[in-house]
């Protein structure tokens, strides 16, 4: 049998790559380790010293502003140097390749990569080629996966319903392009969520995607009935360009989320979205800004789960 | 071997011993998971005002390189304001002292206590930092390869045991 390659000898937590093949004690372990971070966050010195002295890469190959802020956040929460690497602009464009770039950084004494990459698998990649000392965090490979994401929306789903037994999520969208969604209905089914949904229009959705477990919906008001979670996706606007959909209008008539429409989902239903938002487009104002929306808390879990996340691997 | 003390009694005496000095300022910490238990029981004894607050040192313990972090961090809840408080820090048992210096260091986080006095059910000796308790039930010899741990049976009474140190 192949070596687990996010799991040590002993089955702790090496590099976190991705939500699938992670046994369910380590997405649980997680949880529970960011639910005491939350403590940490709130208190007026926000930092602990799990991570003096070491040094957490953020090479992010592909742009981003909310995900490397926020691990930029919790790593200094944790006490560790942060040193930021957009290598869009550096090395890789004098045409350095991916590993000379990660070996040189390794010989600047670095302990964690946190590697967003255009590329499914280059944090793998880069995984199988640190320092036993080195550990990768992913945080975000092309469509494959985005495990914080999928991570901090199992966390926030867990602190508005306690529990997943009994819950009925909808992710609604651009599944065929989303990196979260795949994440996050790998974490459901591993929690044991029992209705996993996915709504879209059929060029949006990846050929086969049952075989994940959830239920395919192309009518969005059948597929939010009575659900508890609804996950709003981004529709990425270059996919306007592809002839994958009509027009912004046209998606947001069948597949915007609207007050009207979520009062079809249960009354208690909590809307999440992991930004950025294109509002009128796969969300309207009044559901983004309503009661229902945990939208913003989300990006303040999104800390304290990276910051267990980092401490659990570094460990 | 001498007999474990009853930490029930132990218990009774701590409370006895700490009541004249409790005053307004007076605030309590438990140190998770024996120390809370301990600290829930003195706080009720003692009838305190100040809510009782509870601690997690997994975050600022010393041995994180080696050991990595445990598995179930409990979450830091200190429900009044640190500053100018005297606090009682409470833990089971007094070995080594390095938990004692993590919630110290995590404490002055929150804020600057007036004072800290370590109150412990048993000190076992084997310090390796300059830290000593001011208030202590019993001091209990404990043979080579064993650990002293507080427990709390199904009906809430508390009681010492021995039991032998898990390799690491």
């Amino acid at each position: 049998m192949q070596r687990n390659p996010q799991l040590n000898d002993k089955g702790e937590l090496q590099h976190l790559l991705s939500i699938e093949g992670l046994p369910r004690e380590i997405v649980v372990q997680i949880l529970d380790t960011a639910e005491s971070f939350v403590g940490v966050t709130e208190r007026e010195v926000k930092k602990v010293p799990l991570l003096r002295g070491k040094s957490v890469f953020n090479l992010f190959f592909e742009p981003s502003t909310r995900t490397r802020t926020t691990f930029e956040i919790a790593a200094k929460r944790l006490s560790a140097d942060v040193i930021n690497l957009n290598i869009a602009l550096s090395s890789q464009t004098k045409g350095e390749s991916l590993l000379d770039t990660v070996a040189n950084l390794s010989a600047m004494h670095a302990d964690i990569f946190v590697v967003r990459h255009a590329s499914s698998g280059a944090p793998f990649l880069i995984a199988r080629h640190v320092k036993p000392h080195e550990h990768v965090v992913n945080a975000g490979d092309g469509r494959h996966s985005h495990p914080t994401q999928g991570l901090l929306d199992l966390f926030t789903i867990r602190h508005y319903k306690k529990e997943f037994s009994g819950l009925t999520v909808a992710i609604v969208g651009d599944v065929l392009h989303s990196r979260v969604a795949r994440s996050l209905i790998h974490g459901l089914t591993t929690l044991g969520a029992p209705e996993v949904r996915v709504i879209g229009p059929q060029t949006l959705l990846p050929a086969g995607v049952e075989a994940l477990g959830v239920k395919v919906f192309r009518d969005m008001r059948e597929g939010l009935r009575d659900c508890d979670v609804v996950v709003m996706l981004r529709l990425q606007n270059e996919r306007m360009k592809g002839a994958l959909l009509p027009s912004a209008q046209e998606y947001f008539k069948h597949y915007g989320l609207t007050s009207e429409k979520l009062e079809l989902a249960k009354p208690d239903a909590i809307v999440m979205h992991p930004g950025p938002m294109n509002r009128g487009v796969e969300i309207d104002s009044s559901v983004a800004d309503g009661p229902h929306s945990v939208i913003l808390p989300q990006v303040t879990f999104g800390i304290a789960v990276r910051m267990a996340v980092m401490s659990i691997v570094a460990g | 071997m001498a007999k474990l003390p009853e930490a029930e009694k132990l218990c009774e005496q701590l409370a006895a011993e700490l009541r004249p000095h409790i005053t307004p300022k007076t605030a309590m910490i438990g140190l998770y998971t024996g120390g809370a238990w301990l600290a829930e029981r003195l706080h009720k004894l003692l009838g305190l005002k100040t809510p009782l607050g509870l601690m997690d040192i997994a975050f600022y313990r010393d041995d994180y390189s080696a050991r990595g972090l445990k598995h179930d961090p409990k979450r830091t809840k200190i429900p009044f304001d640190v500053n100018g408080a005297e606090l009682l820090l409470v833990d089971d048992v007094l070995y080594s002292g390095r938990t004692v210096r993590a919630a110290m260091n995590e404490l002055f986080d929150y804020g600057r206590p007036e004072s800290i006095a370590l109150v412990v059910l048993a000190d076992r000796g084997g310090r390796q930092l300059p830290i000593c308790a001011q208030y202590c039930g019993a001091r209990v010899e404990v043979p080579a390869g064993q650990r002293l741990r507080l427990k709390r049976e199904a009906d809430g009474r508390l009681a010492l045991a021995l039991e032998p140190v898990r390799a690491a």
